[in-house]
């Protein structure tokens, strides 16, 4: 009899790993509390650093899930996980029971909630909107405006928010914010060629193939303008543009700036998924929340718990490339595993 | 009246929508390589005027020209030699030498109130 896999949340890991592992043969089940498959992926319009519409991403992981091993159950969650031996008994939302050999977390993560770092306005000033908002906008194909309905003259970008800042409890860098700024900050100048653009970040980490290049061609090519220090506070002005303050930390003096728009690049959080399924199968937490390998170094994809697989952003933030390998990494790891039991 | 020897401070804040970025604008036209600057500051760890003279920093005044903080690079820029050593090292290719030499110019025309 096929060896059964149970893989919760079908994003880009969930779905890589699940491909990968019926092509070896075994029974895969996919649980999705939400509609559709593709996680973030869905929200995104193009991909860092090449400019990639994120719909051939979304395409690829539809064609991934097309096996006849695999069987999706959306909008159903796990409530329920009681271990018998080797075999796992899980109850579902729907009232249904699923056996499982082996397990798979790919939870995931959740953009942070800008409205969390109150001072820099996201919810409170119309013209504070988050990274997430302007590639929302970007996929409607409508002009960028303001929320005057006006084209910005100046557009800011916010690096780090919710990210390296333990007063929202976040110590870690999300890893993928500041190269989205530069795509994002590019594709700005591109639609509206007469705006100014700054991005204000604390360290630029271009740590990706291609990331430095196009960090220097949005300088080159696009005239982005590269302040280095950290949003104090931003305030509305009376015609509704926003007033920032930072410390241009190279000048070694205070500056302020009004802009017509404010993009808060919101980085990643453990999302409510991982924390539930994380509490609910007795998994190990990192200090930040992310789930945590038995060995961040050798075993990343074994979880505390034998037969207990992690693969994704649950784990830490990842851009997509690092997501997909890191999926069939842990398909790799589960059926090293099923082959050792009986 | 007695001097109690109070000053006004002037203001340390850079207000970017007041100050005067033609500068940076002339610059940037002329000697594109200048948008390139990623303030790494190796140009002013190799400047013998920086390392024998007190105040010169080039990696700063690139940083103040960008923000259209013209006085201070008035006060400094005359203290180059230009020998072209930051040139030499900038990871960026950075025309730093031609930048200076364009700083120079524009303030000169902006001080007699030409047209830059």
């Amino acid at each position: 009899m096929k060896k059964k896999v149970v893989v919760i949340g079908a994003g880009v890991a969930g779905i890589e790993a699940a491909a990968h592992l019926a092509l070896m043969g075994y029974d895969v089940t996919i649980l999705e509390k939400g509609e559709r498959i593709g996680g973030h992926v869905l929200q995104w319009d193009r991909l860092f650093p090449t400019q990639r519409p994120a719909s051939e991403i979304q395409d690829y992981l539809n064609q991934q899930i097309r096996n006849p091993n695999i069987r999706l159950i959306a909008q159903t969650c796990l409530i329920k996980n009681e271990r018998n031996n080797e075999q796992f008994n899980l109850e579902l939302s729907d009232g249904n029971v699923l056996t499982a050999d082996a397990i798979l977390v790919s939870t995931g993560f959740d953009l942070f909630d800008a409205r969390i770092k109150e001072e820099y306005g996201y919810g409170i000033y119309d013209n504070v909107i988050t990274s997430c908002d302007l590639e929302a906008l970007f996929s409607s194909e409508k002009p960028i405006t303001n929320a005057q309905g006006e084209p910005p003259s100046r557009v800011g970008f916010i690096h780090c928010v919710g990210s390296r800042d333990e007063k929202v409890g976040n110590t870690y860098c999300s890893q993928v914010c500041c190269v989205t700024a530069v795509k994002q900050a590019i594709e700005v100048r591109e639609k509206l060629p007469r705006s100014e653009v700054f991005c204000f970040y604390m360290d630029m980490r271009m740590f990706g193939l291609r990331f430095e290049e196009l960090y220097k061609e949005s300088q080159e090519k696009w005239g982005v303008n590269f302040i280095r220090g950290r949003l104090s506070e931003a305030s509305e002005n009376l015609d509704g543009s926003i007033l920032i303050k930072v410390e241009d930390t190279l000048a070694g003096r205070p500056l302020k700036m009004r802009v017509g728009l404010l993009v808060l690049m919101v980085g990643f959080v453990p999302s409510k998924g991982t924390l539930t399924i994380g509490k609910l199968l007795g998994l190990d937490f990192t200090p930040d929340g992310f789930l945590k390998p038995a060995d961040e170094y050798i075993d990343g994809n074994s979880s505390n718990i034998p037969g207990i697989y992690l693969s994704g952003t649950c784990k830490a933030p990842k851009t997509i490339p690092d997501t997909l390998t890191d999926g069939r990494a842990a398909a790799l790891a589960i059926s090293e595993y099923l082959a050792s039991t009986s | 009246m007695p001097d109690w020897g109070y000053q006004i401070h002037k203001d340390r804040q850079i207000d970017f929508d007041r100050n005067d970025r033609r500068l940076a604008q002339y610059i940037r036209k002329y000697e594109p390589t200048f948008k390139l600057c990623i303030s790494c500051g190796a140009c002013t760890a190799t400047c013998s005027t920086g390392n024998l003279t007190e105040f010169y920093n080039i990696r700063r005044l690139n940083i103040l020209l960008m923000r259209g903080e013209i006085d201070e690079i008035w006060s400094q820029i005359s203290k180059c030699m230009f020998c072209g050593k930051c040139e030499l090292v900038c990871p960026r290719g950075v025309s730093t030498r031609k930048v200076i030499l364009l700083m120079k110019e524009g303030i000169q025309k902006i001080k007699e109130n030409e047209q830059i």
